[in-house]
């Protein structure tokens, strides 16, 4: 399955090398989450605006928080690409124009766009912008890819049924960036093919309101002359829409030598907790394997590092091949995480080797806690004392968001997280 | 005042001559290889002969090839497209843009009419599809009545609304009657059972049932209800809507025969003589609710429903 590309590699003093790296991908929810993601490494972070982006539930970013989101991003070398992917309706028409200006003004690099309508208006109004179909258009063939080349699109995010295979057919017939899923929460339908939302809640899947119906529970019967069967025994769980998260760390190597232009996350729903876990660990593997492709292997400590902040089983879906029933959720919705989120890093001194830490979950004297962080290797310690700000000292850090001191055994940075194991 | 046109959907060739005569104006067919949720299957054999029938009782005939192609039907489409066009097809259904290339190459005259069942949601869409090559826009079910007008009223292509039968809600490419079954360790039971029809996912909290078929597009799910609009089709009759469907999928034929019987009567009444449609009308609508089978209601979807997001 892993095949060689040339087309991205060079041999340097000897050894095979990847030289042209693939964009790691990060969601950001919020400012926050923005620096977050590029701190511990994204290439470039995709955001939602006030409208015409999917996730109403965000907290989204106004445009003066969407400046400040690319200056910071630009100072790391990372980029910004804006959300505006529903299907618009005669409504949301107006105020279009304005947004679109607004958003080159604030040097967003590209908007992530389904609708004909935003595709052509950005073009008309706000040409600077890189204009990126995103997934909502469900795009699964090469010739649909070739069209949108055509449109002058400068790179598609292909929809999530497609497979290693269609992705190298797809690189091989048309020379256009290509966008693709390899971690996070799943449709189970063709993205954009699914109204449950508006059937069940009268919310609009396609403009951000999607309820994620498909994660409830229902139950199959068989209408059989005038009966009703139930197609389930006592006892079984109910039947599922539901998709296990997409996990494709084992495959980032098939990924990269494919000449997949970016590798995208998903989630901006997300914690940063659980921003900094992902983007930290596929940093590592696409650094590792672009540094020296021939004698990479996967570390078990990064697949469990990754476990450590999911709440969903996770299945390759289409990466691989059809996905047969292992890949569904049937019977749970979720599962508690191993670890959660306890402190963020704000400082540490290195004379006294006392960290301050913003309280993120309780945590008190005794705890064994867990730090990681882009410049150090993860070390787990028990806490001793803690104090507040003031010296006093605390039984526990009880407070969000409450600032703390305590002695950690070896140097930490800001932004640097604790967590600590359920 | 010019009528809209009925389109319908037959189940076999036979069914054609009866829709004929119970005043559909057109058909759309097709085969699940190329075509979505359809209410028949036709060969390509069964194309051949359907559009010899329909064009005889001077029908057109639609062929769907609104499939989400994968590469690996993409080189068949360029055949499929010559045979419809040697056929007499009147037009060719799409949503995936590699149709609408495959047609450039193919069969540059023939129609295209854009559907892809959800995403068709503004004016502005419409007319974008229609300045690449479509003559037609076939309008998202979740659009109410205020924005289908809004959008004819800019449209440069012909609109064509549903106005009566089940929408689809969801399509997957997974197999998701296939998984359950497998996931039930009945795994004979699979293949034998799971494109079987009238199976239903039953939602406890809206006490709805949502039928739920797979084929080889993946699983479908649709709504609990028929869309119904028979005693409604005053303003866009009047707005000039170019085409009203009634979509059969999941009924008998004899269903679909007497529900188009009921709208040609609505359309040519209220196209004709709109007094008497509006005396007439609760009536029609009285008639289509005794054709119901019993586990399927009738509503008005979204046409009077205002979705927040």
């Amino acid at each position: 399955m892993l095949l060689k590309n040339d087309r991205i590699s060079e041999i340097i003093d000897g050894k095979r090398v990847i030289v042209k790296k693939p964009e790691l991908l990060a969601p950001a929810g919020n400012l926050e989450k923005l620096k977050i993601a590029v701190h511990y490494g994204a290439d470039a972070v995709f955001i939602g605006g006030q409208e015409y982006s999917l996730r109403a539930n965000a907290d989204n970013f106004t445009i003066e928080e969407i400046r400040e989101g690319v200056e910071f991003a630009n100072r790391y070398g990372a980029k910004v690409y804006v959300t505006a992917n529903i299907y618009a309706h005669n409504e949301n028409i107006p105020g279009l124009d304005d947004y679109l200006r607004a958003l080159e003004d604030a040097g967003v690099c590209g908007i992530i766009v389904a609708d004909p309508l935003i595709i052509e208006t950005a073009r008309r109004v706000a040409p600077k912008l890189e204009v990126h179909l995103s997934t909502q258009q469900s795009l699964t063939n090469w010739k649909a890819v070739q069209f949108w080349k055509e449109e002058g699109l400068e790179r598609v995010v292909l929809a999530r049924e497609v497979g290693a295979e269609e992705i190298r057919q797809i690189k091989e017939k048309v020379d256009i960036e290509i966008e693709a899923f390899i971690h996070g929460a799943m449709c189970s339908a063709y993205s954009g093919r699914c109204v449950l939302s508006n059937h069940m809640t009268a919310r609009d899947s396609n403009r951000g309101g999607c309820c994620q119906s498909c994660r409830w529970d229902y139950d199959l019967y068989q209408l059989s002359d005038g009966r009703e069967i139930p197609l389930f025994e006592k006892g079984d769980a109910p039947f599922a829409m539901s998709a296990k998260d997409l996990n494709l760390i084992r495959a980032i190597p098939v990924m990269i030598e494919l000449g997949v232009d970016s590798l995208k996350i998903e989630g901006r729903m997300k914690s940063i907790h659980y921003v900094a876990t992902v983007v930290s660990v596929y940093r590592k593997v696409i650094d590792a394997y672009c540094a020296d492709p021939d004698h990479f292997t996967i570390r078990e400590e990064w697949v469990r590092e990754l476990e450590k902040c999911a709440n969903r089983e996770t299945a390759p879906s289409f990466f691989d091949g059809f996905p047969d029933y292992t890949n569904h959720m049937y019977g749970t919705h979720s599962r508690k995480t191993t670890h959660e989120f306890a402190g963020l890093v704000l400082g540490y001194d290195p004379e006294t080797g006392i960290a301050t830490v913003q309280q993120r979950n309780h945590f008190r004297p005794g705890d064994e806690v867990e730090f990681f962080g882009p410049e150090i290797e993860n070390f787990t310690q028990v806490i001793e004392k803690i104090w507040d700000e003031d010296g006093n000292e605390l039984d526990a850090a009880r407070h969000p968001l409450q600032i703390v001191k305590f002695k950690v055994k070896r140097p930490l940075f800001p932004y640097n997280m604790m967590r600590k194991e359920n | 005042m010019k009528k809209p046109e009925l389109l319908v959907t037959p189940t076999s060739v036979a069914h054609i001559d009866e829709l004929a005569e119970a005043g559909a104006d057109a058909v759309i067919i097709g085969e699940q290889r190329y075509g979505l949720r359809l209410a028949g299957e036709f060969s390509r054999h069964d194309v051949a002969a359907a559009v010899k029938a329909a064009h005889r009782r001077g029908m057109n005939v639609y062929v769907a090839m609104n499939a989400i192609f994968h590469n690996d039907k993409v080189d068949e489409l360029g055949d499929y497209v010559a045979f419809l066009a040697d056929v007499g097809a009147d037009a060719i259904v799409f949503g995936d843009p590699a149709v609408l290339l495959t047609v450039r190459e193919t069969a540059p005259h023939m129609k295209l009419h854009w559907s892809t069942e959800t995403t068709a949601t503004n004016w502005y869409a419409c007319n974008y599809w229609g300045r690449k090559g479509a003559k037609r826009a076939v309008l998202a079910r979740e659009l109410n009545m205020d924005a289908i007008l809004e959008i004819k009223a800019h449209a440069e292509v012909e609109i064509e609304v549903q106005v009566h039968g089940a929408m689809c809600m969801y399509q997957s490419k997974r197999s998701l009657i296939g998984s359950y079954f497998e996931y039930q360790g009945k795994v004979m039971e699979v293949e034998r059972k799971k494109y079987e029809k009238g199976m239903f996912l039953y939602d406890k909290e809206r006490d709805n049932k949502y039928p739920i078929f797979e084929d080889e597009n993946g699983t479908h799910i649709m709504s609990p209800n028929d869309v119904c609009m028979i005693d409604e089709l005053g303003d866009m009759v009047e707005a000039g809507i170019d085409s009203f469907k009634i979509d059969g999928i999941l009924h008998e034929p004899r269903y679909i025969t007497d529900v188009t019987k009921l709208y040609r009567r609505a359309i040519d009444l209220c196209a004709d003589d709109r007094e008497r449609y509006e005396r007439e009308k609760e009536e029609l609508l009285a008639a289509v609710e005794a054709l119901q089978p019993p586990h399927r209601r009738i509503d008005t979807g979204f046409f009077f429903k205002e979705t927040i997001y």
